[in-house]
């Protein structure tokens, strides 16, 4: 055995081991950077104002995003009411009504849905939502980010409901529970959970959503008052903010993407550590 | 003796399932009924959504049919557009981002797969996944205030006075542009590579490593000359699946590339996105045939995504299959 | 031959390996010899007082019930096991009177080869499986004939010599299973180790492999775990009943089988339990 040629391999099996090494510290530490900078730069512009004002005239420093937090808000409620219950219910009909071709045919929609670049949503809510109503909405922008809700929802409900333990199922019907009474009663409250967190990982998705926005909510400098008029939300404002020529509102900007990021991050935390414990994890 | 005949319920002696009407009367078949809707829906929503984008595209179309894709005129005034320097933009500034993610990616997943204890391996994929969850505007932020400004001060200094001779280097650069959306696109895109390539790794059966390892092999060269390659199809689906998923990320793309229509060979040149310009342009649009054009744009950007979707798809399931029958 | 029954350690001058009715040839050199090795896996011992050794140019056989600790020796033997970090190993193996504990890992493993118990040939051609160890160890030499060099002592050439190119994948079960011992027998190993490798197996691809492993002990040194105890009659010159993690009993062939010393021993090949 060539001693000097055994050295050389030696080496670079750990030359190249630890390099891998060292792309896993760089790819995670990315994580720590963006929050490092929107901590650094954004969490002295946390104030009362930020959460309560309105924004200020342009070209006027100070005022808060208060429009744009409950504009996030309204959008993700209504988007939820109108995602949430095709995925579910459709989910609902995947994992218990149907089988082979049909199913499969729901199933690959919704991946196809699920692939499409968000800016693309957008065009298509605005020729649904928009043109018909000839303006901006609320409406629009929730049926944009409800539309990117329905395949998340759906393929988890779908995963979840399956994963219920057969002999749970069998102890219902045995019982005599007809087959919609065991689905209400017994296996979605045993699915629910995992329901529950995937939900909030697709909301957690979309509330930072900026593109399909753009041409549907639109955005809107003042309260909006109902559902059919323009609204500000926290991703636009960000947007609108970070690319303008004021100082002031790039201070803004870092407030409101620490805040932004901070509710994804958390939300996202506490999902994913409440479905790795206990509940069966199907792969998304 | 004559066995008893009665039939409990309604059940069918013969079949022993419910008839039509019980079911019928216990809920089940209006369940069966409302679920089947929603999930029928689904189906319409996205045939509907690819008809709204034929159907809405279809002046440009007419007009300039494929043409469309080779010219590189953006005039509104005139009404000419052509997609050629958004098409370029967009597949500068993912190649730029492949170039980086790929091998820092793939080099992550190796450690992360082969290296690492299971309970480090998932915590870092935590992390990972917490990556995939910071939404594209904040990336466009980072974008904006670091590494811009890194980029016209350091990074293309240095590129310029080094390699400068290079018509990919040339200066001057104002900190936008593709190289700098290409940096942005591969933080993006890192977190799908590493995820995927991890878990195709993971799934490479032990009994190929052992193999190599009791031929005398380092642990290096068990992992690049044999776990790897195994896990080769899977890997170019990771890749495939990060590339669609960085085409569709519309905002930090935007807020760093310059949004300049102009094809240009150096990578600190601005330029333009498929997505970045229906962003900008998409409200602004005046006449149907400028907006349609944005419709169209948008046509392109889903059949991009869907073809490499459906690719992605394909290898990941090939190295899943291959692992379990491996022997024959 | 007296039997080694366990806690008596080893002495290596005593332990010839003479088997029974040739006591008067000169003893027969220990390839490898293994004294005094507990193995644990964390806090949970595997092995106890392992003692014994494999006789040079000789086929010896592990048999014993399921988990009583055979494939866990054999792995020791090319240290194999460092692969899990729970594990841990006290004692000396020594190959060539060295110990191979002390050595590089890498050079022990292209010294003691290793076949598996499934067939596990690398998703390449036929021809780049069995390069796979002499291109990376840096064997000199041409590498075509040393392919096929590997190929005939394996009796798997005539079956693919115009194939070379193709996919490992598409041989058989049982010619996927002799190409992993051309792949080992390629880097010439002093010590090839096979851990039931006819477990995966049709009879006829095991009968194959039986013939084949009586003659490769000419080739090299050969340790066997089976659990199929007339393979171990048939194949093996040496037989080392395992029970628990320890030896129980350790002879030639004839001997064990026909007038084994320990009575359970006894009892396990006779099939009362196992």
């Amino acid at each position: 055995m060539n001693n000097a040629r055994l050295k050389w391999r030696k080496f670079v099996s750990n030359f190249m081991l630890t390099m891998t090494g060292l792309c896993a510290l760089v790819s995670v530490s990315a994580l720590f950077f963006i929050l490092g900078y929107l901590l650094f730069n954004g969490g002295t512009s946390i104030n009362w104002a930020f959460f309560t004002q309105l924004p200020k005239p342009v070209g006027e420093t100070g005022g808060g995003m208060a429009n744009a937090i409950v504009g996030s808000g309204k959008l993700l409620l209504a988007a939820s009411a109108f995602g949430v219950p095709i995925g579910f219910l459709g989910g609902v009909y995947l994992a218990e009504f149907s089988g082979g071709f049909v199913a499969s045919i729901v199933r690959y929609s919704a991946d196809l849905l699920n692939g499409v670049p968000s800016i693309v949503i957008g065009i298509f809510a605005y020729s649904m939502v928009v043109l018909p109503f000839k303006h901006f909405s609320t409406l629009a922008g929730a049926f944009a980010l409800g539309l990117m809700m329905i395949p998340i929802t759906l393929r988890s409900t779908e995963e979840f409901l399956k994963a219920v333990p057969k002999n749970l199922r069998e102890g219902a019907m045995a019982l005599g529970a007809s087959k919609s009474k065991t689905i209400s009663s017994v296996i979605v409250p045993a699915a629910y959970r995992g329901i529950l967190t995937a939900i909030l990982l697709a909301l957690a998705r979309v509330a930072g959503e900026t593109a399909p926005l753009l041409f549907t909510a639109f955005g809107n400098r003042f309260w909006t008052n109902g559902w059919t008029t323009p609204t500000a939300s926290l991703p636009v404002m960000i947007y609108t903010y970070a690319v303008s020529p004021y100082e002031d509102w790039h201070r803004q900007a870092w407030a409101a993407g620490l805040v932004l990021l901070g509710l994804i991050l958390i939300i996202n935390i506490l999902a994913r550590t409440i479905l790795s414990r206990g509940i069966a994890v199907p792969r998304s | 003796m004559a066995t008893p005949t009665t039939t409990f319920g309604s059940a069918s002696p013969v079949t022993g399932s419910r008839s039509f009407l019980a079911r019928l009367r216990e809920g089940d078949e209006i369940a069966r009924l409302v679920t089947f809707l929603f999930a029928a829906t689904v189906v319409l929503i996205t045939i509907l959504l690819v008809y709204e984008l034929w159907v809405n595209s279809v002046l440009p179309r007419h007009k300039f049919g494929f043409h469309f894709f080779v010219t590189s005129v953006w005039d509104p005034i005139m009404d000419e557009y052509g997609a050629l320097p958004f098409i370029y933009g967009t597949l500068v500034t993912s190649a730029v981002a492949l170039i980086i993610a790929v091998p820092l990616g793939i080099g992550a997943a190796i450690f992360l797969a082969e290296l690492a204890p299971p309970r480090t391996s998932d915590t870092l994929q935590f992390f990972i996944d917490l990556l995939a969850a910071v939404p594209s505007v904040i990336y466009g932020l980072l974008g904006v205030f670091i590494i811009v400004p890194l980029m016209r001060t350091v990074i293309a200094p240095t590129l310029i006075k080094t390699l400068g001779f290079l018509p990919i280097f040339k200066g001057p650069s104002y900190g936008v542009g593709f190289f700098t959306a290409g940096i942005v696109m591969a933080i993006m895109v890192i977190p799908y590579i590493i995820s995927v390539s991890r878990e195709v790794l993971l799934s490479v059966p032990r009994d190929q490593r052992e193999a190599a390892l009791a031929l005398g092999s380092t642990r290096w060269e068990s992992t690049w000359q044999v776990v790897v390659p195994f896990a080769k199809t899977g890997i170019m689906g990771s890749i495939f699946l990060a590339m669609a998923r960085a085409l569709g990320e519309t905002m930090a793309v935007t807020m760093v590339i310059g949004n300049s229509p102009k094809i240009a060979a150096s990578l600190f040149a601005p330029g333009y996105s498929i997505a970045a310009v229906i962003a900008n342009e998409f409200t602004e649009a005046t006449g149907d045939m400028y907006l349609q054009s944005l419709v169209y744009l948008g046509l392109v950007l889903f059949l991009l995504t869907f073809l490499l979707n459906g690719m992605a798809r394909l290898l990941i399931l090939a190295t899943t299959q291959k692992g379990s029958k491996v022997a024959a | 031959m007296p039997s080694i029954k366990p806690g008596i350690s080893l002495n290596i001058a005593s332990t010839t390996g003479v088997p029974a009715g040739r006591e008067s040839s000169a003893p027969l050199p220990m390839r490898m010899t293994i004294s005094k090795v507990n193995f644990f896996y964390g806090p949970k011992q595997i092995l106890f007082d392992i003692n014994m050794g494999i006789a040079d140019k000789r086929v010896t056989a592990l048999i014993g019930p399921s988990g009583c600790g055979k494939s866990t020796l054999l792995r020791t033997l090319n240290r194999m096991h460092e692969t899990v970090n729970s594990s841990r190993l006290e004692g000396e193996i020594l190959l060539d009177a060295q110990n191979i504990l002390a050595q590089d890992v890498t050079s022990v493993r292209s010294r003691v080869g290793m076949v598996f118990q499934r067939p596990n040939p690398f998703p390449k051609s036929i021809f780049d499986n069995i390069a796979y160890g002499p291109r990376i160890n840096g064997m000199k030499g041409s590498i075509s004939e040393t392919v096929e060099k590997s190929l005939r002592h394996a009796a798997l050439w005539d079956e693919v010599k115009d194939q070379l190119h193709k996919s490992a994948y598409e041989l058989s079960g049982g010619q996927q299973q002799r190409l992993c011992i051309a792949r080992a027998l390629a880097v010439e190993p002093e010590v090839l180790l096979l851990d039931e490798p006819c477990s995966a197996l049709d009879p006829i691809s095991t009968a194959k492999i039986e013939e084949l492993l009586v003659e490769l002990k000419n080739l090299t040194t050969i340790a066997i775990v089976t659990h199929n105890m007339q393979q171990a009659a048939r194949v093996s010159d040496f037989t080392a009943f395992l029970l628990t993690g320890q030896i129980i009993e350790f002879s030639p062939t004839p001997h064990l089988f026909t007038t084994p010393g320990d009575p359970r021993t006894e009892a396990y090949i006779t099939g009362r339990f196992g």
